[in-house]
Parts: C-alpha cells; structure tokens; sequence
C-alpha cells in the first residue's frame, strides 16, 4: 500500500479500517540466496538495497527480538557527515546524500530533518582543528562553515559563553545534518525491504553457523530451525564478537555501553543539534519538545543495556555546564544500549576470511547515521563481492595492514575512541 | 556496573576512583614475536558476553594495577587482585 495524501483521506472516510500492516510475518523457507542476522537499522538497510538496488530478491532478515528493538531505537537519532579523515568523510557523506533522499524512495515518513549540526570550540587550538576539519569536508565537497562567537550568540542565546573553564570560541556548522525519527527508520526500512520480497522474520535467534568440509559457510542454525543461504551476512553491531565466534573469527572490538537521556517535554528551544567541544556532549530537541542527549560510554565493557550513575552524573554536569538553563528541567527517561567499540573508532564493512561470511561491525557509536550508506555498501559488497568505492577504507584486516582508521587518535583503546 | 570494588590493599572504594585498561586475558609477545602475534596482541579481543578478566588501575587510590574479574552482562564483581601477584602465580 502506498501512503499519501490521498490514502490517508481515503481510510479517514471508511473509518480507518483498511491500513494494512506494513510488512508480512513469513515463516522462514529452507534455504534463500542471502541471510542477514540482525534486524537493525543496518541489517534492514542491507536487505532493502540488495533487493532494490542489486536485484538479489531471494533474501531473510533473522531478528533475534523485534525490528526496532535495539540501537535502531536507542541513539540519540543525529545525522551528520563532518568527519575529517579521507576514510571516513566520503562514506558518511554518501550517507547523508541517502539521508536527503531517504523518506522519497521509501514511501515513508523518517521526519528527517536537517536543522544543522554545531559543534562548539572552546579554545583557540579547538578552532584550528575545526578550522582544519571544516577545510578537509569543503575539499570533499561537504558543506562546512565556521562561525565565531557573535554568530552563535544570535543563534544560541542561551549558551553559556562565558564559562571560566570552557569560554565558547567558536563553532562548527553542518547546515545538512540534523536528526531522523529512529524507529521510523528502522520501520520505513522493514516495509522496504518487505516490499521487494524480503522474508523478515522477527524472534528467530542464531544460534549456530553451519559450515561444510572446506569450511565454507552453507547456513544458519536458529530457534525457527535449520536456515541454508549461498551467503551470510552479519549486522549485529553490539554483538559482533559473539556472532562471529560462531564462526571461528576474533575481532578487533570489544562491546561497551552507551546511555542516552530524554527530559520533560517543552517549547521549541534548541533549534538545531549543539554538540559540546569542551567534553562530550550532545543535545537535540524532539518534535515532542523532549531535550534529546548524551554523553560518553561508560568506560567498562558492558553486555547489559543499562549504564551506571557516574555517567548520569557527569553527562548532567557537562549539559548544565553547557546550557545553565538545563538545570530547571526534569529527566524523563534514560536507557542504554551496547556498541561495537572498535580499535579505532570506525566501522567494518567487509567480507571475511571465511567463505561466504560477509562482516558489518564495529560502530561504536555512530552507527544510527551510517545506516544508509551502511546498508547501501554492505549490499554492494555481498552482491558483487567487491567494495563500494566510499567504504573502501573500513576493512577488517586494516589493523594488521596498518591502516587504522583513527578519526580521534586515540590509539587501540576501545573505551576512549 | 557494582558501585564499589573491594581492592586488595585499600577495601572497599568507590568505582570512579580506578581507572580501566581492558582486556586482561592477551598476554604480552615478546619484542622478537612475529607480527601476527603482535597484532593479535595490540588489536583482537575474545570479547566474550559473561565472565571477563580487565585491568583495573587504582588510580585514586593505592595507585596499584589490579586483575577484576566480573560479569559484564550482570555486573557482579567475583573477585579482585593484584595484577604482580596474580603474574606471579596467585588466584584470581
């Protein structure tokens, strides 16, 4: 069915009964051309891009929960592509490209909406590096602009500029970024994917990869039985390293958790997305009025979706900090989600050195915007067994190379990245 | 994430004192290891989803490296060392 103007007036006149659910709920067949474990954002993504972009039609997506119940619907929703390294910029720029086009080629509304992403300097040496990284997106065709304080004091009023720690110098501004509505996403991506024939089948768990005598990997043991494929591709950043032992591979990650925060609604206040240079932190305001924020990892690895105290703590201090105002207000919920936090701070998309297993892991925790491009080049990559050329840079075996991809410098030091 | 670590040599202290290395399981090769063991040293993680051994460093405290060995999913701590007497041949 396709939404409109016109179908909502249609249903509205027939009282609304005839909406049909916006994707099926097959059994799973015995044996399809790709499996995808994970239904996530990226692992949805995936499935839509094979089927639409790359004529593979014979496809399952395996949901261990339900579509939208993991970090699809537990970021911070930010959609941004101001990187600074030659690995990274044109890939998230693709993703934003998609991001632009996104809700037109799904039928579907993400409100996406591109309200400008600041990020704030608070020093001269912390203007020069935004300087040199708002150049570096220019040279790759990224809209970038650097603004100094009386600029942004028109903008953002209610910034604490004068702060004897953490005086605002400057700010970096992507007028292209902003947020997306994160479950619609997930749930855009699922009718897609639903609509090109993809079978997504939620609660079935992976628990084996079955692989024949030349350790080629020939399907899936699951909950729902016995799943064959030509190939398997992994999506279940959070979960990598436990997914990928079923086949024998060690990774370069190691899993931690990453808490998100979302106040009382109220008036419209924070027009764009404000992300603090001073330490980490990051705020947006909802369509609902809630204020939308986080901060770091809690530095531990973690398995269990739920953060500690410490962390609410220092991500409150660094928002007041920032916007004094923010202390009148009530936190209304909070909740935490684990990430592949990679070596270097950046993702794999890549195929394996096992037969017919392909890879996509490690997003730390940038995952949410990269979930087209994600998509788009993990289908590329499973379709013709070959990169697309804007993720050339995200293989696994970079470490070994030397070829880390280290947008932070930060060295091989998961909980910091 | 227990809200206290009991440290061998300071008690029970808050968890914000120590600060975390990782993974204490990879042994270090030696400096003539090929470089296939080095990089599975410096870069690959088993990353197993229960019981974890991670280096702990006491920063705020006895200022001691210590060996916590805990569940990540239940964040139940089973015990703490110290990391020079757990290389020497003691119990974790």
């Amino acid at each position: 069915m396709r939404y409109s103007a016109l179908s909502i007036l249609r249903q509205a006149l027939s009282g609304n009964r005839g909406w049909k659910p916006a994707w099926r709920e097959p059994e799973p067949k015995p044996h399809y051309d790709v499996v995808i474990v994970g239904g996530g954002g990226h692992g949805l993504s995936t499935a839509y891009y094979l089927a639409k972009e790359f004529g593979i039609k014979n496809i399952a997506v395996l949901e261990k929960g339900y579509i939208g119940s993991g970090n699809v619907g537990r970021n911070t929703t930010i959609v941004r592509s101001n990187y600074l390294l030659e690995g990274n910029i044109p890939f998230y720029e693709f993703s934003l490209k998609l991001w632009e086009g996104l809700e037109a080629d799904l039928n579907y509304n993400a409100m996406v909406s591109q309200r400008g992403v600041m990020m704030l300097a608070h020093s001269d040496g912390q203007r020069d590096a935004f300087a040199r990284r708002g150049n570096a997106m220019r040279m790759h065709g990224v809209d970038a602009e650097l603004l100094d304080r009386e600029d942004l004091q028109k903008m953002m009023p209610y910034l604490n500029y004068d702060h004897a720690r953490f005086p605002i110098k400057a700010g970096l501004l992507q007028k292209r970024g902003g947020t997306a509505r994160h479950d619609a996403v997930a749930w855009g991506y699922a009718r897609g994917a639903d609509s090109h024939g993809v079978d997504i089948i939620q609660h079935c768990e992976v628990t084996a990869i079955r692989r024949d005598e030349k350790g080629r990997v020939t399907g899936v043991e699951t909950s729902k039985g016995f799943i064959g494929c030509n190939k398997l591709a992994l999506a279940t950043a959070g979960h990598s390293s436990e997914t990928a032992r079923m086949a024998d591979l060690r990774l370069p990650i190691e899993t931690h958790v990453l808490q998100a925060f979302v106040s009382e609604g109220i008036k419209p206040v924070i027009d764009n997305v404000i992300v603090y240079g001073g330490g980490h932190f990051y705020i947006s305001q909802s369509d609902k009025g809630g204020l939308v924020f986080g901060a770091d990892i809690d530095y531990y690895s973690s398995y269990a979706q739920r953060g500690n105290l410490a962390i609410v703590e220092s991500t409150m201090e660094e928002g007041v900090s920032l916007i004094p105002g923010l202390s009148r207000l009530r936190v209304l919920r909070s909740w935490g989600g684990v990430m592949d936090m990679s070596m270097d701070g950046s993702p794999i998309i890549d195929r394996t050195p096992i037969e017919n297993l392909y890879l996509n892991a490690g997003w730390c925790y940038g995952g949410f915007k990269a979930t087209p491009a994600s998509g788009f080049c993990f289908a590329h990559l499973i379709a013709k067994n070959e990169p697309h050329h804007v993720a050339r840079a995200l293989r696994l075996d970079r470490f070994e190379r030397g070829y880390a991809v280290d947008e932070a410098g930060k060295g091989p030091q998961p909980n910091i990245h | 994430m227990a809200s206290l670590i009991t440290c061998p040599h300071c008690g029970r202290r808050p968890k914000e004192e120590f600060s975390i290395r990782g993974d204490a399981v990879p042994e270090r090769p030696t400096p003539v290891a090929s470089e296939e063991a080095w990089h599975a040293y410096v870069y690959l993680r088993e990353n197993p989803r229960g019981t974890i051994r991670e280096y702990w460093h006491h920063a705020a405290g006895c200022r001691r490296w210590l060996v916590v060995e805990r569940d990540n999913v239940t964040h139940e701590v089973y015990a703490v060392t110290d990391a020079r007497d757990l290389a020497k041949g003691g119990a974790a």
